[in-house]
């Protein structure tokens, strides 16, 4: 009887294993062609980038491969990043990981702590001398996937972080300014009553609500969301998300979910289409969503930073980011390696950054591009591209560089479920956030404890 | 007389057995022994480090409230999910039964959902139903329904249920139809002769009769809602809202695929090993007492 379930793990495994064996043909027959034809050096790019995205992983490998002769990287879609990563997972155990691998934000400690899986980034630019200067990035997007020691892990290169929207439409329906989107809470509560004063069903819904309103909400406010530097400095990292301050805003938003301004529209970006649709006229979410509005919404629409209280000393600081990196994994040949950094340092000059940047909408990743693609006016053409670079370029502090937790996917979806039983009324702000801290934090131990050993 | 075949020859059992044995081996107990092992250790992502914690997984388990909660949780869909899923395909089947028109039509409309991968069935469900756009959720807010799964833990719970049970009424009835075409029509005759009513004949003829199905089907139906239902629950509501509709298999599958974590999810499924077992064994000591073979 355990039997079915089972049949369904195995299948799935089986499957894994069929496709790395396919796989190891593939590369061995590739392998064999290349080298009659020319000695070229092939680099295996898992990633998870669809549509507009996957055209520019795309484009980047074609323009690399063009730009020279020895190596060759090949670019595979591998599903959403959960399933790239469990994908990765397989193959490693197999022993036939990729060389390069797109892992989300979320999933960064877990590749931290397993030793001997993957290679860090500064490691394989200094071994293959290439230029490199880990300050010319970004510090916020950088600061991020740097160990303690300095050294930078994983490659930086989608970056994304929280920002709001909204209805310019529905806005002036209500009677609202549309000339500035409110910019602090308070402003937000007074333009959501006057949304439903005016007969909309939905003035303000959020995506990814833990990201945005706790983990970049606590940067946001330099506050901790957990000690230890966010867990940037040590795996003994503990929650703090019972705050005050935190307490009050969700405590807010909980009371806004009772008048019928804030609505609740599902977990990770589920609500977005909700936005698009008109239904809802105000929306905290990604910075990846932009080009989605852009080509869909049939209505004026703005982009702007995200709320804060105007009360709390600090804030606005910054923003905390979202997207992934590119992490190098272990166990190939140094040859190789040196086509890595070759192609990390192609994928960091300044032109092909702000270009990446300029077509997903993703962060650009060095300081470098950012002032390129302000010199060429980019910004003044679609006004709101820059809110998002403008909330992560900023010098940010201990509390704000990021958040980097262990079984961090489990803490989100933590936070998901606690969450929902505040905006249903079940739980109060305190109670449920005092849930997430209890919760994330025994995961916390058991991450620290299984970590420790090894 | 001896009516058994008896085989002269020593090994031929065993080499026609083979096969199957082979297979059950392979793809069942060599994957539950797997389970058992995992149960027992720690290892993080991708198998770098693996240690011997023993019954540490399942300590981490007992400790957790929410975990705890579950096993409620999966009681209540379990037991409708069955119970409706059984009593709904019965009623269909004997509907069906006596149609004389276009039975094949009927049939064939009503297994069809079985066709259907259980998260596209989710998916199918959620669209009915969602807050906004649903037709379903429109019709009951002109009834005065305020229908919210992503928040109302009763809704949520009404939608993975009332998905798992439409996919599974095909199955359920494919089994009453033979079932019932398989009772001698005299016996119905008889009776009706004898002066019982449609609704007499079904509970004291019909309905007896078809016990050794209903039986088989209460047992795949209790391991259909344990085992198979986590792909509804994935595409419906992942579990939520809260935890109100995250059974016990829906943790396995999210912590051994989602969150990678293969020693505690390990754990959990032979906790679901177990409890599956001793429910069959209940099922066939007391059960099936009542069964009329």
């Amino acid at each position: 009887m355990k039997i079915r379930f089972q049949r369904g793990l195995t299948t799935a495994r089986r499957a894994g294993y069929a496709v790395a064996k396919l796989r190891i043909a593939a590369v061995a027959i590739a392998a064999a062609f290349s080298v009659s034809v020319q000695a070229q050096t092939e680099i295996q790019w898992w990633h998870s980038m669809t549509a507009v995205n996957g055209e520019v992983v795309n484009d980047l490998a074609k323009n690399f491969n063009a730009s020279q002769k020895n190596y060759k990287i090949v670019p595979t879609y591998k599903g959403s990043y959960d399933e790239s990563f469990t994908a990765a997972v397989a193959a490693f155990r197999a022993g036939n990981a990729p060389h390069i691998l797109q892992v989300f934000e979320v999933g960064t400690a877990t590749m931290m702590a397993s030793k001997g899986v993957s290679v860090p980034v500064g490691k394989i630019m200094k071994d293959s001398g290439e230029k490199f200067d880990p300050k010319a990035y970004v510090s916020a997007v950088a600061g991020y996937y740097t160990a303690p020691s300095g050294e930078m892990l994983s490659f930086p290169f989608n970056s994304s972080t929280t920002v709001f929207y909204f209805n310019k439409d529905a806005f002036k329906a209500a009677g609202i300014d549309t000339s500035k989107a409110p910019g602090t809470w308070p402003e937000v509560a007074l333009a959501a009553a006057k949304l439903k004063a005016s007969g909309h069903k939905c003035p303000l819904s959020i995506a990814w609500q833990g990201w945005t309103q706790l983990e970049s909400f606590s940067a946001w406010h330099n506050v901790e969301f957990a000690t230890k530097g966010n867990g940037l400095q040590g795996m003994d990292a503990r929650m703090k998300v019972n705050s005050p301050l935190h307490i009050r805003h969700i405590e807010n938003l909980a009371n806004m979910a009772k008048q019928g301004l804030f609505v609740y529209k599902g977990r990770a970006n589920t609500p977005e289409a909700s936005f698009i649709s008109g239904e809802c006229a105000m929306m905290t979410t990604s910075t990846g969503f932009y080009g989605n509005v852009k080509a869909n919404a049939k209505f004026d629409w703005g982009l702007a930073p995200m709320p804060y209280y105007p009360d709390v000393p600090g804030a606005p600081q910054n923003t905390v980011i979202g997207g992934a990196s590119l992490w190098v994994m272990a166990g190939k040949k140094a040859d190789e390696y040196k086509g890595i950094a070759q192609f990390f340092n192609y994928l960091s000059s300044p032109e092909v950054q702000a270009a990446t940047h300029q077509r997903t909408g993703y962060l650009p990743i060095t300081t470098a591009a950012f002032q390129l693609t302000e010199k060429s006016g980019f910004y003044q053409k679609n006004p709101g591209t820059d809110v998002g670079v403008n909330q992560m370029i900023r010098k940010t502090t201990d509390k704000s560089r990021g958040i980097r937790l262990g079984n961090y996917v489990q803490i989100r979806t933590i936070e998901d479920e606690e969450l929902e039983q505040v905006w249903g009324g079940k739980k109060t702000a305190k109670e449920g956030l005092d849930s997430i801290v209890q919760r994330g934090n025994e995961l916390l131990e058991r991450f620290e404890k299984a970590n420790k050993k090894s | 007389m001896e009516k058994r075949v008896v085989f002269r020859s020593a090994w031929l059992p065993w080499v026609l057995v083979a096969p199957q044995a082979f297979i059950i081996v392979v793809f069942f107990f060599l994957p539950a022994g797997q389970a058992l092992v995992q149960s027992v250790q720690q290892s993080d992502a991708f198998g770098t480090s693996v240690e011997w914690v023993g019954l540490e997984n399942f300590r981490n388990l007992w400790n957790d409230p929410t975990y705890l909660a579950s096993f409620y949780t999966t009681a209540l869909f379990s037991t409708l999910v069955a119970v409706l899923g059984i009593t709904i395909s019965l009623m269909l089947a004997v509907f069906a039964d006596r149609v004389v028109k276009g039975t094949a039509v009927y049939r064939t409309l009503l297994i069809w959902p079985y066709a259907v991968a259980p998260a596209v069935a989710g998916v199918l469900w959620l669209f009915m139903f969602a807050p906004s756009v649903g037709v379903v959720s429109y019709w009951l807010q002109a009834f005065g329904v305020n229908w919210n799964h992503l928040l109302n833990g009763t809704h949520a719970m009404t939608l993975v249920i009332m998905a798992a049970v439409w996919k599974q009424i095909s199955y359920n009835f494919l089994f009453f139809v033979a079932g019932l075409q398989s009772i001698p029509k005299s016996l119905i005759e008889a009776a009706a002769i004898d002066g019982a009513r449609p609704w007499r004949r079904f509970w004291t003829i019909v309905f007896p009769l078809l016990t050794p199905t209903t039986f088989f089907l209460l047992v795949i139906n209790i391991v259909y809602a344990f085992f198979d239902t986590f792909a509804i629950i994935d595409a419906a509501t992942h579990g939520g809202p809260g935890k109100d509709t995250s059974i016990l298999v829906y943790k396995v599958y999210y912590d051994g695929f989602k969150a990678m974590d293969l020693g505690g999810s390990a754990a959990q499924s032979v906790i679901l090993m177990v409890i599956v077992v001793v429910l069959t064994v209940v099922q066939f000591r007391f059960v099936e007492k009542k069964v009329n073979y």
